[in-house]
């Protein structure tokens, strides 16, 4: 129950924190218009393309996406710079629950990107709006995030030793938009990719999305999204550890 | 004379080495080597799932975009890093020529737009089979550099602007996402609403991008003089524009005391 607490007060206090950053919101809330109206504008132009609510739900899922890879990866890199890491990891919780409320509110301010699209689309290009399964879609909401916040936290833990972790994080976004199938249907990339893409929890938690809100299974989706959603939890947790004890041992946490 | 020339190049390329915090390999190769490419990469699928134009429209139009984000942020972050560095009024106290100051950080960003550029160019080579005919190479290679001209000129107004709002990575990204949008990148010109297409032709990048297109289809660079010269004029006309913007932000921030305060 205390680490449930600890979760929960760190998550409100970043969100609100993140929420009164004017980059953070631009970021969350500005640049998937951009993508949804070059995704409107492009989907429409040819009338052979995926329908306008695929590109919407695309391109806000891909906001809650560009908000993580903007800072959970950095977002240790972010405690140093406070000069608050060493407290951090001194303090008696565990890092994991100092760490995940950054990730996970970090994606949770994506959610403002879904607010911000679905409306952009509807009174700029009368995009319908019409929820296929909208309790689903109400679940599937909060997987994405979450699993896309835990996608954040085993980056940042992955890059506890990496000075430049938030310039590697973000030039991770294209690349997880191509591969997740955000805008684009898996079926059009490499064979290659595929495994690549099924190993990722945001696959699974769009699929879930556009499946609540355009029609199709979506608890098959929502159980691989929630399992390894899990998995990276595990992993962080793990490479937390052993990057927290070369830290401390090397004596480089606060170095920059 | 002497003066102007070493505060142009030596000032401004000490200027970009000593600001630029990202210059680094580690930071420097992932946000402006490999971005580019990723960009191009993303748009010419997307492109593919709309059926909407070839391969090869979306690496150039991709590529050229992408010196603007090194030209936005790197003009931002020459004018805004010396205020977070605590040297603004340091600069602004010296009896240097205000040109050579401001314009000689703009051309290390020149240089450094264009190199981001290629790598988008090369990186739709490598991944998407581009292939443009070798004699357009040259022409290719001069309307990076003079779309990379406008960009730093767009960059200089948007910088100007960050001597006087506090968030320069902002003004930055608006202005990237207005020419992500306008400027026929992912879009054909022709199918934007009419006064985007009005706009785009106000903005830089829409005439370097028109133009690169047609001479990687074989045009000769003489056929799209136009483009060029209206790319040319927009890249001098930003840049002014940005200068003077400079230079009254700087007389009003010596007048209210403002030049720190961000």
């Amino acid at each position: 129950m205390r680490h449930v607490r600890v979760f929960w007060t760190g998550f409100v206090l970043h969100f609100k924190n993140l929420s009164a950053s004017p980059f953070m919101m631009m970021t969350a809330a500005i640049w998937p218009l951009v993508y949804a109206t070059l995704a409107f504008l492009m989907f429409r132009a040819t009338g052979q393309a995926p329908s306008l609510l695929y590109a919407a739900l695309g391109a806000a899922v891909m906001g809650i996406w560009s908000t993580t890879a903007t800072s959970a990866g950095g977002a240790i890199q972010q405690q140093r710079w406070y000069g608050i890491l060493e407290l951090l990891v001194g303090a008696p919780s565990p890092l994991i629950l100092v760490l995940a409320p950054i990730t996970v509110a970090i994606a949770a301010i994506g959610v403002y990107s879904i607010a911000t699209t679905l409306l952009w689309g509807r009174l700029l290009f009368g995009v319908p709006v019409h929820i296929a399964h909208p309790l689903l879609f109400a679940v599937s909401i909060p997987a994405a995030v979450i699993s896309i916040g835990m996608l954040g936290l085993v980056l940042a833990s992955a890059l506890v030793l990496y000075r430049a972790a938030s310039a590697f994080s973000q030039a991770l976004e294209y690349p997880i938009w191509l591969i997740t199938g955000m805008l684009i249907p898996l079926s059009l990339l490499p064979v290659w990719v595929h495994p690549l893409a099924w190993a990722l929890a945001p696959t699974w938690g769009m699929r879930a999305v556009r499946h609540a809100a355009l029609g199709g299974d979506v608890g098959a989706p929502l159980l691989v999204c929630a399992g390894l959603t899990i998995a990276y939890g595990i992993i962080a947790v793990t490479l937390l550890q052993h990057f927290e004890r070369l830290a401390r041992d090397r004596a480089t946490l606060s170095l920059t | 004379m002497r003066t102007w020339l070493r505060i142009f190049f030596v000032g401004g390329a000490i200027s970009f080495r000593a600001l630029f915090a990202w210059i680094r390999p580690a930071v420097y190769v992932p946000t402006l080597l490999l971005g580019p490419t990723a960009q191009v990469l993303f748009f010419a699928y997307l492109g593919r799932t709309a059926h909407l134009q070839s391969d090869s429209w979306f690496v150039i139009g991709n590529a050229v975009q992408s010196a603007s984000s090194a030209a936005l942020f790197g003009m931002g972050f020459a004018i805004d890093g010396e205020r977070w560095t605590q040297t603004l009024s340091a600069v602004l106290a010296t009896p240097a020529n205000r040109a050579a100051l401001f314009l000689g950080r703009g051309l290390p960003v020149l240089l450094n737009a264009s190199v981001t550029s290629a790598t988008g160019f090369v990186g739709g080579a490598l991944l998407l089979g581009f292939r443009p005919p070798l004699s357009s190479i040259p022409g290719l290679a001069l309307l990076v550099l003079l779309a990379s001209f406008a960009c730093t000129g767009l960059g200089m107004l948007t910088g100007a602007v960050g001597l006087r709002m506090r968030d320069v990575p902002i003004i930055a990204n608006l202005s990237m996402a207005v020419l992500l949008i306008f400027c026929g990148v992912n879009v054909p010109l022709d199918k934007l609403p009419h006064w985007m297409h009005l706009a785009a032709d106000g903005l830089p990048l829409t005439h370097a991008i028109a133009a690169a297109r047609r001479v990687a289809d074989g045009a000769s660079l003489g056929s799209v003089t136009t483009s060029v010269l209206v790319e040319l004029g927009l890249g001098f006309a930003y840049l002014l524009l940005g200068f003077a913007l400079l230079r009254w932000f700087e007389l009003e921030g010596r007048r209210h005391g403002t030049l720190e305060r961000a």
